[in-house]
């Protein structure tokens, strides 16, 4: 079975770690509440859709 | 040539899936509204708009195909003389699903799948909320003084 010959060092497990990066979604103001939400979902504020109340938050 | 069904195989097995979907049916027409992941709720919508053409028919037939699916007897009544017929002016569309968002734990995104309330239902709907507004206009009047002594006639 294959294994590794040789430890790999803090500095190669960083340098790989480093390009593990996030991504800022993307967001738009709620009709009702105007607070942040994303686009096409049920507000988690006040649990409005498309002026429906979906769900009781 | 046997073609594979559309969409996400939930569960792993035909026989798996075709339990998970049946008993998501049963909630939904139970509860009316059901939170679900969204690949469950897009393989549920088509299969409970289905059932609910079934229980429009209305017939024995219709009713024994049915009582193959959902093994509940209660509901399957509720389905033939409550759900059904309030879908009568209604062609297809019966449900609605309205996205939740990423669920915390496995960011699985989610959906409410609901039963769209028929026509009937919203116009009444509509009036009560219509009085109650009404009610409030004419209870928050008199509370105004100014206001109360120049009330328009045409109410």
């Amino acid at each position: 079975m294959p294994v590794p010959k040789r430890k790999m060092s803090r500095s190669n497990t960083r340098n790989r770690r480093a390009q593990w990066k996030t991504t800022v979604p993307t967001l738009v103001a709620c009709d009702r509440c105007r607070a942040e939400k994303l686009p096409h979902t049920v507000c988690p504020t006040c649990g409005t859709y498309a002026k429906r109340q979906v769900t009781n938050p | 040539m046997a073609t594979p069904t559309q969409g996400t195989r939930l569960g792993g097995s035909a026989a798996h899936q075709k339990l998970i979907l049946a008993n998501l049916a049963t909630s939904l027409f139970e509860k009316g509204k059901i939170t679900t992941t969204e690949a469950k709720a897009r393989k549920l919508r088509p299969f409970a708009e289905r059932i609910i053409t079934f229980a429009k028919r209305g017939d024995l037939s219709a009713r024994r195909r049915v009582m193959g699916i959902i093994r509940d007897k209660s509901v399957v009544h509720s389905l033939f003389t409550e759900i059904g017929p309030s879908f009568a002016t209604r062609n297809g569309g019966y449900t609605r699903i309205t996205k939740l968002g990423p669920r915390k734990g496995d960011n699985a995104p989610m959906a409410v799948v609901e039963l769209v309330e028929s026509t009937a239902q919203k116009v009444v709907a509509e009036a009560e909320g219509a009085a109650k507004s009404a009610a409030k206009k004419a209870a928050a009047k008199p509370a105004k003084k100014a206001a109360a002594k120049e009330e328009p006639k045409d109410e």
